[in-house]
Order: structure tokens, then C-alpha cells, then sequence
């Protein structure tokens, strides 16, 4: 779940506030958003993707809130993983980063085969 | 208040969605799409990479195509509209490469079929702005409006950033809602709360599959995500014996075996068979999978991990709004139905189109309830002087005394009745019967009492739409004693030769069942 927005990063922009498919932020008085809504949160990671100041974290549990230090956070460099590796923004021009989704089906069908070979060479041995 | 009239009104923000306001405006409608979050984020495309259905136009090819995909749907799927979706899909398509940035793969042709979730809805919503579509983020419908002849004449919702009412007037309705998982978790599908199946139940339409309802996707049980790399899973049970497991290759009963597993124990996840090379493409394929793994302190490849099968109700299953036509149209007049808000059984029959046919039927019945609502406004006009009237019911118009209904608890019960395997994946009438009568008396005392006004009012409707179709799901099992392809019943666990047709339903307080009617007897009438 949404866990941090980290105000020191974050430029006020609103993107988040519109962009949550839950409506968990609110618009603070200052200009940073508040997650007014933790609870809906859904652990999609898409205010993260649409955060160009990486200032958004999201915790890896989807059902419950797990409170995190912020400095941590901004140390470990999980922010703006997401972003990056999507080769969004700034990373579109960053060749290392571009989608490669295309590889999908064979990914999934090679996986496929190995469990077809690992249940007949077991099979053979059963046998 | 926002107030507005336009030739179509398209309420969902996902793939269905975006591919509907782009056909209705590309045939000269004037369009306004609603969605209860943005179009962008909303929905289980936005979060996944849907490859669609992919045939090259060789007859031949086409046909097996189609032969293979009926010798699976146990009966229920017709095959000219199989051959409608994959002609249009492959037509349609490469149409979006303005805005999506379709890659060159090794070979030096043009992948199409599959396209990253995140980038492929910004794709649709780019190319919908650009086609003169008004999209209205974060304004949930919580319900449609209707003309004295039974047509549809808008929809009505409030706006949840500034929590005032909004009312579109408008000639065509395409409800583009999405399915219903029960919020069960599922990466996604939080929106996904059946909201355009009570919507247009509350007008008269009817339902049709809703018993094929029960199927899950595996992930970490911390959280859901897409499962590209299962398919190189080893499964073990919490003394370490790995479990004999029919894998992930469509060989046998994964998710019974699965089911069966988990109601006995916690089971564990080992990748360590994935490839190097794999591991290495693998963020830029799917970039969000590695992120609850890493956050989590788990080593995807190396670390044994606990799993669960989430539940992914009508997105993946197949029921949903009846279609009539060939443009997707309802059996309420002037009212669409697109993607998983409509019934799939006409491509996929019994069994999931989760993949490429769902994909393909979101894309074709997007394009085609697209035109079918531009026309209609076009012959009929917009009729916004002819009054309408606001049908919603349940949580909106309580029919006696109000009295404070906790919607919080709804869910839980719903959640209760549906997410346990043992009552709706292994279903028998019993179960189904000591369910309902928990489910319909929360209907209406609800029915009875509950009024919710504003923002708390889309929370209210969200949860009455997963109680209904909670409610379908299990009456519409209790109208199927048999077991075919997802509907399985322990009770009922043959094939019955004279259930070979698909079974519509309908109603919200009285709840009714009825074999679809053949087309001669329709002919008939």
C-alpha cells in the first residue's frame, strides 16, 4: 500500500491526486497531497509510474499498511525504480530501459516446455 | 454540477473503453467518456499487457483457429463471432501506432499482438483526446438514466474530486465497466466491482454465464501480480516436499490442484528454473512484477516464496451483459455493452478468454458498440429535451424507512461467500442455498434502508454491485446442476447434454433464470 510521499522531492504538481484509480490522495493545503485514503489503496504502483519527481513509495503489502522511515526509503533508490525501468520520461531516451514486452509469450512459453519436460522425464521415471 | 448533452456517453476507462470513444467519434459522434478513476491507471489492462487474439487473414489458418478455441467452449460459443473478433483485431489494431510504439522484433516484423498494459491504455486515452473524446477522470456513474420508453438516456455520478453531481444526457450508453473480482486482491481490479452489471440491471438488462465466475491467478500472497514467470514455478508445501502439481502448461486442473493445496496448507513458490537471460529482460518486460519482491526483501529467483490464488471473478471468467446485436447492444435499447462488462461466452463458451480472446473481444466490441451508439444518435438524435428519469436503486432510493447501512460489512460478507474456494470454486446446491440466503438478506435490508449520498454513495453502489453479482453468481449455479468447463459443481461433477445452452439471468430483488432461447424459437416470437 501507499505509503510515503516524500515532500522534500515532491513538486506539488496534483498528477498523483488524479491519477490514483482509487482516489487515496487528497490535495493539501501546501500544495503536497495527503493520503487521505490508505485503505483503498490497491498496491498498483501507478502513482508511482506517473510521479516524474519520484517521490512516491509504495510498500509491498497489499492488504495492510506497513509503516517505513522515509530517509530509508529514499536511500535504498527503490524510488523511481518503476518509472525507470518502464523507460518513461526521461529514460525514453535511455535504450537500456525500452520495453522489451514483446518477449512476453516466449518468456511464458519457455516455461511452459520446462514443466512439460520435467513432468515427462518424471513420468519416465515413475514408469 | 456538471451538467452536459452529447450523442454518446461512454462510462469504464479501460481498453473496452478507450477503443469505444475512438470508434464513436471516428464515426462522427460527438463523445463524453466517465470513468471512476483515469483513464490511464483504471482497470486490469492498465496494470497488465494484454497480447490479443492474433490470426493472419489465411482462411485456412483462421478456420483451425476456430475449430480448435469451439472444441473447448463446451458448447456455448458461435463461431461467426469468433471470426468477427479476429478479423477485426488484426484490421484494427496497428490503427493505435501513432501512440503506441509497436516494436521491431528480431526477424524485422512488426509486433503487434501484445502490448504493455501502462503504455497501451495512455495509448488509447492519447488517441481518444486527439479524436475530440471529453474524458471526465475520477467521475464514478452510479446510475443511468432512462426515457419513458425504456431507453437509455444518460447516466448520472458524482465528481470525487470536488464531490459535486454531475449528468450526461446522451443519445447512446456504453457500459464499459469492467468485471466483477470482489476485490479480492487482485492486481488491478479495485475498480472492477461489477458496477455496469447493476447499473443496467436496475434498467432491465439481462446477464448471461455468470456462473462461469470461479477462476484465480496465481501470485505471492502479499500481492498480486502479473504471473509471466510462473510458468517456471516448482511448488512445495511447508515441510519442503514439492507438490505434484499439473504446472502452469494447460496440462490438467492447475487450479483445482492449487485450491486444493491451499485449503490444506500454505504453499511455497521456487523460480530458480527461470533463465539467465530471462532474469535479465525480465524488468523491462513486465517492470512492475520485480517491485513487491524487492520491497519485500524476497529474491524472486532464489528464495522460496509463499503463494495464493486470487480471485478473478467475471474478468476472467466469461459472464456478463447480454448482447443482442452485432453492435453490442443490450437488451435495453440504446444501451452497449463493451468488454468484460458484456458476456464472453460468445468466443470463449465455458471456459476463460483470459488473454488473447478477452483482449481481442474488448478491443471488437469497443469498436463495434462504438458504432452502434453513433448511429443510433445519429437516426434518433440526442432526445435530451424528452424527459428521463434516474433508475438507481439499492443504496440510492431506499423503498422504506432510512436507517444507517454499513457497507464495510457487505463487503466482507460478499467476500466471504465468493472468495472461499469451498464455496465458489467447488460449488454444490447446499452451499450455493446457505449462501444466498445470507447474500438476499443483505440485499434487502440494504433494499429497505440504505440511503448514501455523495462521495459515501459510490463506495454504497460498488459494494450493492459485487452483492448482486455475488447473488447471480451463485443463482445462476444453483440453474446449472452440472459441471462445465469453469462452473464446477462437486454435487454435479458430469457434463449434462441437455445443458448445452447458455443461461441468461436477471433481476435484483427477484432474481430469475432462464435457458438463452434458441434462435428459431426467437424467430418465432
Amino acid at each position: 500500500m501507499i505509503e510515503l510521499v516524500v515532500s522534500s522531492r515532491c513538486t506539488g504538481c496534483g498528477k498523483c491526486v488524479s491519477v490514483c484509480p482509487t482516489h487515496v490522495f487528497d490535495l493539501g493545503a501546501d500544495g503536497i497531497p495527503l493520503i487521505a485514503r490508505q485503505d483503498d489503496c490497491q498496491t498498483c504502483f501507478m502513482c508511482e509510474l506517473y510521479c516524474q519527481a519520484d517521490a512516491l513509495y509504495v510498500g509491498p503489502d497489499h492488504d495492510h499498511a506497513v509503516p517505513v522511515d522515509a530517509q530509508e526509503i529514499v536511500a535504498s533508490g527503490l524510488l523511481g525504480q518503476y518509472r525507470r525501468d518502464s523507460g518513461w520520461d526521461e529514460w525514453a531516451a535511455h535504450p537500456e530501459y525500452a520495453s522489451q514486452f514483446w518477449r512476453m509469450s516466449q518468456i511464458m512459453n519457455g516455461g511452459r516446455e520446462l514443466t512439460l519436460a520435467r513432468k515427462q522425464a518424471t513420468d519416465k521415471i515413475s514408469s | 454540477m456538471l451538467s452536459l448533452e452529447t450523442d454518446v456517453l461512454i462510462i469504464g476507462g479501460g481498453m473496452a473503453a478507450g477503443w469505444a470513444a475512438i470508434s464513436a467519434a471516428r464515426n462522427g459522434a460527438d463523445v463524453v467518456l466517465v470513468d471512476k478513476g483515469y483513464v490511464g491507471s483504471s482497470g486490469v489492462t492498465a496494470t497488465g499487457g494484454p497480447g490479443h487474439w492474433w490470426v493472419p487473414p489465411d482462411p485456412k489458418l483462421r478456420r483451425e483457429t476456430i475449430e480448435r478455441r469451439m472444441a473447448t467452449a463446451y458448447g456455448l460459443a458461435d463461431p461467426d463471432w469468433m471470426a468477427r473478433i479476429i478479423e477485426t483485431t488484426w484490421d484494427v489494431l496497428p490503427s493505435l501506432a501513432k501512440y503506441y510504439d509497436f516494436p521491431t522484433t528480431g526477424d524485422g516484423k512488426t509486433h503487434y499482438q501484445g502490448l504493455r498494459g501502462p503504455e497501451y491504455v495512455r495509448a488509447l486515452r492519447l488517441q481518444a483526446l486527439d479524436a475530440g473524446v471529453r474524458i471526465f477522470d475520477q467521475c464514478p456513474a452510479l446510475e443511468l438514466l432512462l426515457h419513458e420508453d425504456g431507453a437509455a438516456a444518460g447516466a448520472q455520478g458524482v465528481q470525487r474530486l470536488n464531490g459535486e453531481p454531475w449528468r450526461i444526457r446522451a443519445g447512446g450508453v456504453i457500459m464499459a465497466t469492467g468485471g466483477c473480482a470482489f476485490r479480492s486482491g487482485l492486481l488491478g481490479s479495485h475498480t472492477n466491482t461489477g458496477d455496469g452489471y447493476l447499473m443496467a440491471a436496475e434498467a432491465g438488462a439481462e446477464l448471461s454465464g455468470m456462473e462461469f465466475s470461479s477462476i484465480y491467478s496465481i501470485s505471492p500472497a502479499w500481492c498480486s501480480t502479473r504471473t509471466a514467470v510462473f510458468t517456471y514455478a516448482r511448488y512445495f508445501d511447508a515441510a519442503g516436499r514439492e507438490l505434484d502439481l499439473p504446472g502452469f502448461a494447460g496440462v490438467g486442473d492447475f487450479t483445482g490442484e492449487m485450491a486444493k493445496a491451499l485449503m490444506t496448507g500454505p504453499v511455497y513458490c521456487l523460480l530458480n528454473e527461470v533463465p539467465q537471460d530471462v532474469r535479465r529482460q525480465f524488468p523491462q518486460v513486465q517492470p512492475a512484477t520485480p517491485l513487491p519482491f524487492a520491497r519485500k526483501g524476497v529474491d524472486l529467483y532464489n528464495d522460496k516464496f509463499e503463494v495464493a490464488l486470487f480471485a478473478e471473478g467475471t474478468i476472467r471468467g466469461t459472464g456478463g451483459l447480454v448482447i443482442t446485436n452485432a453492435q453490442c447492444e443490450t437488451t435495453v435499447r440504446g444501451l452497449f455493452a463493451a468488454g468484460d462488462a458484456a458476456t464472453r461466452e460468445l468466443i470463449t463458451g465455458a471456459v476463460s478468454g483470459g488473454g488473447s480472446p478477452n483482449s481481442a473481444w474488448a478491443l471488437s466490441s469497443g469498436l463495434w458498440s462504438g458504432e452502434g451508439a453513433a448511429a443510433l444518435a445519429r437516426q434518433a438524435g440526442r432526445r435530451a429535451a424528452a424527459p428521463a428519469r434516474a433508475i438507481g436503486g439499492i443504496a440510492l432510493r431506499p423503498t422504506a424507512s432510512v436507517k444507517p447501512v454499513d457497507s464495510r460489512a457487505i463487503t466482507k460478507a460478499v467476500q466471504s461467500e465468493t472468495l472461499p474456494f469451498d464455496k465458489f470454486l467447488f460449488r454444490t446446491e447446499a452451499k450455493s442455498k446457505t449462501s444466498l440466503s445470507t447474500l438476499d438478506a443483505l440485499w434487502r435490508e440494504a433494499r429497505l434502508h440504505q440511503h448514501a449520498q455523495g462521495l459515501a454513495a459510490v463506495n454504497a453502489r460498488e459494494t450493492a454491485a459485487m452483492l448482486a453479482t455475488a447473488r447471480w453468481g451463485h443463482e445462476a449455479s444453483l440453474a446449472r446442476p452440472e459441471s462445465r468447463g469453469l462452473h464446477r459443481r462437486t454435487d454435479a461433477p458430469n457434463l449434462h447434454p441437455g445443458l448445452a445452452r447458455r443461461h441468461r439471468i436477471g433481476g435484483l430483488d427477484q432474481i430469475w433464470t432462464a435457458p438463452e432461447p434458441s434462435k428459431l424459437q426467437e424467430q418465432a416470437a
